[in-house]
């Protein structure tokens, strides 16, 4: 893909400025880092960063029907999700197979009932499903992707910043609120990616600059891709393309607890088969007890058996070891398991280790 | 992290990003500052073995940034007789001092005559400003 082809968020400029090195990411052209990743993953787990996430899109969903028909669309109850809430999930395939993972919000007061974030490499793809599965729903489907510009801003002094920029109390986590965040409307929601407390927020296009210089006035550092994937592996957070994908279900993949089969949502069957029979495979966390950097697609094995396969890896800067996840042989997936990872050749000696890898010492 | 930006006269380059400090019949080789700029927090290096043989345009180690692998190419071909255990127990020298503490092996060149094919320090700058 050459750089002609690919999209660039409301940011660009301001990431060029903040001497962003951009590469290529799902379509897009996003900043891998800046000043360093050690130096972000450090700053967002220590004080403050801000990543730009507009590459992500945005479905709406509006109706009589919209709860119906979401309830249909995600694995998890959407009958539980209040207004102002938000609620992860998986978009299953018929077959169970995990098409992405997304969270919902159930917005109070804006013009569409339901608003689902998707991973900017399935977007469209999405967008095609939830339409699909609209059949005999009174209901629209909006691509509301173009509408939206997306900052998440993570970090023990994360909430402290933005609140000094919102117009009202910000919403704890796991809910939403519209107010005005640095003179924009905002939607800002309780989520993240790094495993720390934190906010998402939600502006048009045209705020999205000004928010981010504010942002970055009062403090905050920004944060590319690099630290973004270090963050969410120690905490063991998933990533669609790597740890799940539509060749596995949430059961194996260890998303059951977002999975209520009862609601009958599309895949619920397939879903309730695995959970019931179990699955061959596991998705385990794990580490390098000595030297060496687990690679997506590494064997792992067990004596001279291969029990599994390395689905993320990387150096985690607060553990200074050795992380990954990866599948495994159901029954060699306990945590304290003894492991090796085939890096590149070289047996690493490693052990399964229980999610997540990193926790924060309080 | 890193340094400033440099790429000293004494030293001769090839054009995948490595030095060599020619000394005689012997050789250290390492990594130039763009490529440590170019990879970032470098956070894993392995030394070769000291005895193994290394062939010029041939990898003969690896180093890691978080997010990335990338081979280290033999500016020169040799054998090891050297490795800097250092840079493998604090892999940060190589972001930091690229052409000192962050060597990576000395080498006995096989083929002294090789050395005619790298390029000064112009011409690498010339290089990397494409």
């Amino acid at each position: 893909m050459n750089a002609e082809t690919l999209r660039r968020t409301p940011l660009f400029d301001a990431h060029v400025a903040a001497g962003g090195r951009l590469v290529p990411f799902a379509g897009w052209e996003m900043p891998v880092q800046y000043e360093g990743v050690a130096a972000e993953h450090a700053a967002v787990r220590e004080r403050c960063g801000v990543f730009d996430v507009s590459h992500m899109g945005q479905i709406g969903i509006r109706g009589p029907q919209a709860a119906d028909h979401l309830q249909r669309v995600v694995s998890n109850d959407v009958a539980k999700l209040a207004a102002g809430g938000a609620q992860y999930a998986c978009l299953c395939a018929d077959d169970g197979g995990i098409l992405d993972d997304l969270f919902s919000y159930l917005l109070a007061d804006r013009d569409m009932d339901y608003l689902t974030v998707t991973n900017a490499a399935n977007h469209e793809l999405d967008l095609a499903r939830f339409r699909q599965l609209a059949d005999g729903f009174d209901v629209e489907v909006v691509d509301c992707a173009a509408d939206f510009a997306m900052l998440a801003v993570q970090g023990p002094e994360a909430r402290g910043i933005v609140a000094a920029l919102a117009s009202g109390e910000l919403p704890p986590r796991m809910h939403t609120a519209t107010l005005e965040v640095a003179g924009a409307a905002a939607l800002v929601c309780g989520t993240g990616y790094t495993g720390e407390d934190g906010v998402e927020i939600l502006v048009p296009p045209d705020d999205a600059a000004g928010l981010w210089r504010e942002l970055l006035a009062a403090g905050v550092t920004p944060c590319g891709l690099g630290a973004r994937d270090t963050l969410r592996l120690e905490v063991c957070f998933h990533l669609h393309g790597n740890d799940i994908g539509p060749d596995r279900n949430p059961i194996e993949a260890g998303l059951g607890w977002c999975c209520r089969e009862e609601t009958g949502f599309a895949g619920s069957a397939a879903v309730a088969a695995a959970r019931a029979n179990g699955t061959a495979e596991r998705l385990v966390a794990l580490a390098i007890t000595g030297r060496g950097i687990p690679r997506p697609d590494n064997p792992i094995l067990a004596g001279d058996d291969r029990i599994g396969t390395v689905t993320s890896g990387t150096f985690s800067p607060s553990l200074g070891i050795g992380i990954g996840m990866g599948y495994v042989r159901s029954d060699s997936s306990e945590p304290g398991t003894a492991i090796e990872i085939d890096v590149r050749g070289r047996r690493r000696e490693a052990e399964i280790r229980s999610k997540p890898l990193y926790a924060k010492s309080t | 992290m890193a340094t400033e930006e440099s790429y000293p006269d004494d030293l001769r380059y090839h054009r995948e990003h490595d030095w060599a400090r020619i000394e005689g019949d012997q050789a250290t080789f390492g990594v130039t500052w763009f490529a440590q700029d170019s990879l970032g927090d470098v956070v894993f290096f392995d030394p070769p073995e000291v005895g193994a043989t290394v062939a010029k345009d041939e990898p003969y180690t690896e180093v890691e940034s978080v997010k990335a692998v990338s081979d280290v190419i033999a500016p020169l071909s040799g054998e090891i007789l050297a490795v800097n255990d250092e840079a493998g127990t604090n892999p940060e020298l190589i972001n930091t001092d690229p052409y000192g503490e962050g060597w990576m092996v000395k080498v006995r060149l096989s083929d002294p005559g090789e050395v005619e094919t790298l390029i000064d320090a112009a011409a690498y700058k010339a290089l990397i400003a494409d």
